[in-house]
């Protein structure tokens, strides 16, 4: 297991990136259920500014769901409830009277599979969530270039931002929405298992992406490649479901877990005897 | 290095093809033969008997050559071909009788001049349907105002808002598109016109015509909207949109050219309705560009008028105008389609 260990430790420890908005992201006491069903059971995480933090565990253990309850998006399944507060700069999320679209602005989310609006070129999917949220910005030009940029996709569509989306590869189309996500300014960027339907190199190149993002945002990235944990995040929150719901076993920072996790079971799952 | 020639193995030669062709004929002149020989009589004992002949003779050459699986293809495959063709002789015998009969009552007048002036009996040369044509559309017209919006909210109401009401509102629809269309015509003439209006006009026959429409474009429209990956309405919530944005800029958009076909098919099922305009709209014989005041007429109402009058021109005009209304729903059908296909500018 030393090598992912080492992938982890080579990784310069940064202190909270002084770039990052706000004072972070908090979850106290997550729980979640599916109608009868308790997915989810009292999470403790908190998200500072400027730092990616990966959570990894088998399926079914609530990761998803968790991040889901961080934007939002959990009340989106009809017979969803949960428990518990999710501060974003030390307010309330849940809070009644709190603007979800708001909230959903400053959170933003990429999914497991790539969805690029399909009735819009690849320029109106960067500036679709400007149009969507209603938002007003002196040069689109120049956002839609700064944004594309920063996904790493600029050089590559420049030539044709009004071609379909869905005319791009499947790698491509991932870094379109993740461009997408940047164009509202999001101070929190969710990732839900983000390269799970990607090759090798897209993967790579969006790991890139994350790492540079992380100088100006704070990520949170659900991955079931403990390879890629090791080498984007900064922390790294092991999650289980033992039958039950899904509970945080533990969390530290990302060198620490694949070196000397302090639960056996996250010792068994980073060295693979396992999920 | 030798010249490589692209070839298609897996498309009939030549030799195939010529061998297809001799047992097409071979079948047709073994059903004659069969037909003559035997007690079989009529059309479609020829029809029958070269089905099976041709499919034996198919399936006989294919078992020998190639073994039983190609043998079953090939028979099952000319079964199918002929069901094919049964299925378009209904729709091709409507098409050349509408046209063959409706030619004659062609006439630059019919489009020019309305009946007001003429008689059942007078000469082709003499009056119009252009007050039917007129009427068939403005009727149309003001259906689709009504229905489209009614129908597609009524659609995202069942699949976006998913409220209290989903199940029966969704119950209703359901049993609102098997509504006979005279009953919808009753229901206007003693909810609307009795109590209220208490004369006929085209609008009267939009409303009705709508009862119908309604149903059929809400049902194919939550078909269409069901399709939307939820994906696309996550994304567009977690961008910060409202749920009225995300729909209206991403579900609509994306669902637009199946909502086309809801459209289309909300027309099919209206276009040619009789029931309810006879109840309605009074029919008149002249040119009225007015839905909501004086009789109007429509094409299916001055072919059942015709048809009534019995007189030779009158007869003719009936078929003249049945050809027009397909040529009018044709028109509508093709221009919905460009509508629906053109690209966003950009």
């Amino acid at each position: 297991m030393s090598s992912l260990s080492d992938v982890a430790n080579a990784k310069v420890q940064r202190a909270v990136s002084p770039r990052a908005q706000g004072t972070g992201l908090e979850a106290r006491g997550i729980h979640a259920w599916f109608g009868k069903h308790h997915a989810l059971a009292d999470v403790s995480l908190d998200f500072a500014p400027g730092t990616v933090t990966a959570l990894i565990g088998p399926s079914g253990c609530g990761k998803s769901t968790f991040i889901r309850t961080l934007n939002r998006m959990h009340e989106f399944i009809p017979s969803a409830a949960m428990a518990g507060e999710v501060l974003l700069d030390g307010k309330d999320v849940y809070a009644p009277g709190v603007d979800v679209t708001k909230i959903r602005l400053q959170i933003g989310m990429v999914f497991q599979k790539p969805n690029p609006f399909p009735s819009m070129t690849i320029g109106e999917n960067v500036l679709s969530g400007l149009k969507l949220a209603q938002l007003k910005v002196e040069n689109k030009d120049d956002l839609l270039e700064e944004c594309l940029e920063r996904a790493g996709l600029w050089k590559e569509v420049k030539d044709r931002l009004g071609a379909h989306g869905g005319s791009l590869s499947g790698g491509q189309q991932q870094r379109l929405c993740i461009a997408r996500s940047l164009a509202v300014k999001p101070q929190v960027l969710l990732m839900d298992e983000p390269c799970s339907a990607l090759d090798p190199g897209s993967t790579l190149r969006i790991e890139e992406t994350i790492r540079q993002l992380s100088e100006t945002m704070t990520i949170v990235i659900v991955t079931h490649n403990m390879q890629q944990a090791a080498r984007v995040s900064d922390y790294t929150a092991f999650f289980l479901s033992d039958n039950g719901p899904g509970e945080m076993i533990e969390v530290a920072p990302t060198a620490e877990i694949f070196s000397r996790p302090k639960d056996k079971r996250t010792e068994d799952y980073v060295t693979g005897r396992f999920g | 290095m030798n010249e490589v020639k692209p070839t298609s193995p897996w498309k009939p030669s030549a030799k195939d093809k010529l061998r297809e062709l001799v047992t097409f004929f071979g079948s047709m002149v073994a059903s004659f033969t069969l037909v003559a020989v035997t007690e079989l009589k009529g059309k479609l004992a020829y029809f029958v008997s070269f089905v099976f002949i041709y499919a034996a003779i198919s399936a006989i050459y294919s078992f020998r050559r190639y073994g039983k699986a190609t043998a079953k293809d090939s028979a099952v495959k000319v079964f199918i071909a002929c069901g094919a063709l049964l299925t378009i002789i209904p729709i091709a015998s409507i098409l050349q009788t509408i046209i063959s009969k409706g030619y004659k009552g062609i006439r630059p007048n019919l489009f020019l001049s309305d009946m007001s002036m003429a008689t059942p009996t007078d000469p082709l040369t003499n009056g119009g349907l252009l007050h039917a044509i007129v009427g068939t559309i403005i009727m149309i017209g003001g259906a689709l105002i009504l229905s489209v919006p009614i129908g597609i909210l009524t659609a995202l109401y069942l699949t976006e808002i998913k409220g209290r009401f989903t199940q029966p509102i969704r119950f209703l629809v359901q049993a609102m598109s098997g509504v006979p269309s005279i009953v919808a015509g009753l229901f206007i003439l003693s909810a609307v016109v009795y109590p209220i209006t208490k004369s006929s006009s085209g609008f009267m026959g939009s409303l009705a015509l709508s009862i119908l429409m309604i149903p059929t474009v809400a049902r194919t429209s939550e078909e269409v909207l069901g399709l939307i990956p939820q994906d696309l309405r996550e994304a567009g919530t977690a961008l910060g949109g409202t749920q009225w944005r995300t729909v209206a800029m991403i579900v609509l958009p994306a669902a637009k050219s199946g909502l086309m076909t809801a459209v289309i098919l909300g027309i099919a099922r209206i276009a040619g309705e009789t029931a309810p305009l006879l109840l309605l709209t009074g029919g008149g014989d002249r040119l009225n560009f007015n839905p909501f005041d004086d009789p109007m007429g429509s094409l299916p109402f001055y072919i059942w008028k015709s048809f009534l009058a019995g007189s030779e021109e009158a007869v003719t005009r009936a078929w003249a105008g049945l050809l027009v209304l397909v040529v009018v729903i044709l028109i509508l059908f093709v221009s919905a389609r460009i509508l629906s296909t053109r690209k966003v500018a950009r």
